[in-house]
């Protein structure tokens, strides 16, 4: 099977500061995808690099087979993207934001509307349709917002600290939306700080000063370094660290 | 296309959500209008005036009579001689004063031209010019009947004389002011802060990861904020037209093409400080400071730009108000066309690209 997500020593310098080295790994289609790492580490540079946000230094990349330096048009079309911030409109109601974000990327009314009915049910969202945002708790805007991300069908879903501030019940929810997602055929790309977290991927890959130290599956990692849980794992990875933010 | 008409419609969705910015939106201008039209537009009556005399013939009695009777003036006494005007002046009673030569009624006869000699205390514009048209008004009635019934044209032309602000400056020009400094205000602090809010969001990133083009996004933030800019400059023009009896002279069309000119240069300003600008309420704040105050001083409609100190007026050229402010007085009220304003025109469409090519590159280079 082709990689849907495929890096050959990509990276990113800022001057001389290099936030993400030669980093190269392919993530299979249909697989979460855990990225930690420390704040700083270089997650967020990464994950905007195959995003098309940030144009790379050197090295090589292709999402769903697209090359991220020229093909950026392409890998747009094919994504989906959840930043740490919220990011939905809260003075629109979730229709409006549905079918606001499914416009955008070109869909047609009528298929909006459809997926719009099939959302709703599936975050049993339905009295909720015509409410503003704002008005939602936290846990549901989470919840619409990733939902939100994948209106479009994406191949490739990244999420950027999704689960930022929520509560425990709720993260658990997050992630029964993740699993059947992934279900779907849909690749998942997540980065987080809850090591809990960490161990519901499929394979996680742990960045320490911009380089990726470990990357397996969360089994095997805890083995190879002899602890019980990835928590341990990424502080015996992290310790090393040298930079600060 | 398709996506450019969500993106637009999203934007109108918010605005109309919003009431505050609502209110700001249209109150301003409504708020503005009314409150410089009321004390503007009353009438004046019953102007204490006096009248030096020293023809003492048919013509000019019969003159004094019909200022005496307007409900506008009120002839407080006939002085002697010039000399004592000043004093009465002084006195602060006193706005205006009407002074016949000597020869007025021969001259009239044997030259067909005859002057009166109108002195007025525009130590407050507004009430000086209003009272010298009011007696404008009067001596050119009686012109019209007195060269009816001779039968051949005589004219008695009235010398106005505007004591202490020879220059009556501001008076009238409120309205260009007022129409620079809301379009200026609005267009500037609506475009800075929707651009902010998405940064502030997080929507923004989620935009750029779409594949919707940023050139699209700063497009779509324009529109609304052009089409609410041109309604409210149409509330503003029938406002002044309702309120102030003041129509636009020139042509209308023109206008409209200057005003969204100005429009769309104060957009460019407002996404050029939406660059520097990390919070909503930084950019509220830029744009309040950075653009009223400069509005306000350095148009021309508050304080004379001639009058100021050469550094103040080589700013003064740089604050694009200022051109569209002439623009505006020429046009709507001067009645005069695109020959005259074509140079401000010029400056303003310089003015525009200039702005709106940095603020787009700028916008460019902080998404890359």
């Amino acid at each position: 099977m082709r990689p849907v997500i495929k890096t050959d020593k990509l990276t990113k310098r800022f001057g001389a500061f290099v936030a993400a080295n030669e980093l190269t790994f392919e993530v299979e289609k249909g697989e979460i995808f855990g990225f930690l790492g420390a704040n700083g580490a270089g997650k967020t540079t990464a994950m905007r690099m195959l995003c098309g946000l940030l144009m790379p230094s050197s090295g090589k990349a292709t999402i769903a087979g697209f090359d991220v330096y020229t093909q950026t048009d392409q890998i747009k079309r094919r994504i989906g993207y959840m930043s740490q911030k919220f990011s939905l409109y809260d003075d629109l109601t979730v229709t409006e934001n549905i079918r606001f974000y499914g416009g955008i990327y070109g869909m047609e009314i009528k298929e909006i509307k459809a997926k719009t009915l099939e959302l709703l049910a599936e975050l049993q969202l339905e009295k909720e349709a015509k409410t503003l945002v704002r008005d939602l708790p936290l846990g549901w805007k989470q919840k619409l917002a990733f939902s939100v991300s994948l209106v479009h069908s994406p191949d490739i879903v990244f999420l950027d600290e999704p689960t930022g501030g929520v509560d425990p019940v709720t993260r658990r929810q997050f992630w029964d939306l993740i699993y059947h997602a992934a279900d779907k055929g849909v690749t998942v790309f997540v980065t987080t700080h809850y090591m809990d977290e960490a161990e519901y991927c499929n394979r996680v890959s742990i960045m320490v000063d911009g380089v990726i130290a470990a990357l397996d599956s969360p089994a095997k990692l805890k083995k190879k370094y002899g602890y019980d849980n990835i928590e341990d794992v990424f502080y015996e990875l992290a310790r090393k660290a040298k930079r600060s933010e | 296309m398709k996506q450019l008409l969500v993106f637009i419609r999203k934007e109108f969705l918010q605005v109309f959500r919003d009431r505050k910015t609502l209110l700001m939106l249209f109150g301003l201008p409504i708020a503005q209008i009314v409150l410089f039209g009321f004390a503007l537009s009353t009438e004046i009556k019953d102007s204490k005036i006096v009248v030096v005399d020293y023809a003492k013939d048919e013509t000019s009695t019969q003159i004094i009579t019909k200022i005496a009777g307007s409900r506008y003036f009120d002839v407080q006494q006939s002085l002697q001689s010039t000399a004592q005007l000043e004093a009465a002046f002084k006195k602060g009673i006193i706005k205006m004063a009407v002074v016949f030569p000597a020869n007025f009624s021969k001259d009239l006869l044997h030259t067909n031209h005859a002057t009166i000699q109108i002195i007025a205390d525009a130590s407050d514009p507004n009430t000086a010019t209003t009272i010298t048209n009011y007696i404008t008004n009067i001596i050119n009635t009686y012109n019209v009947q007195l060269a009816n019934a001779a039968g051949q044209p005589l004219q008695i032309v009235p010398e106005v004389q505007m004591l202490y602000n020879p220059e009556l400056k501001g008076a009238p020009n409120f309205v260009p002011g007022v129409m620079a400094l809301v379009l200026m205000l609005v267009c500037t602090m609506m475009t800075s802060v929707t651009i902010v809010k998405e940064k502030e969001l997080g929507t923004m990133e989620i935009l750029l990861v779409s594949p919707f083009k940023p050139i699209y996004i700063i497009f779509s933030k324009l529109v609304p904020n052009l089409i609410i800019s041109i309604v409210n400059l149409f509330i503003i023009l029938i406002l002044s037209s309702v309120f102030l009896d003041l129509q636009v002279k020139g042509s209308l069309l023109l206008l409209v093409f200057a005003t969204t000119l100005f429009i769309v240069t104060s957009l460019s300003v407002g996404l050029l400080l939406s660059i520097g600008a990390k919070t909503q309420q930084a950019a509220m704040t830029s744009s309040l400071m950075g653009m009223m105050l400069p509005t306000m001083l350095l148009t021309g409609f508050l304080f004379p730009i001639e009058n100021m100190p050469w550094l103040l007026q080589v700013l003064a050229n740089l604050v694009p108000s200022r051109w569209f402010f002439i623009i505006v007085k020429r046009v709507m009220l001067e009645g005069l066309g695109f020959a005259a304003v074509w140079k401000e025109i010029l400056i303003l469409v310089a003015m525009c690209a200039f702005l709106l090519t940095i603020s787009l590159r700028s916008f460019k280079i902080r998404l890359q």
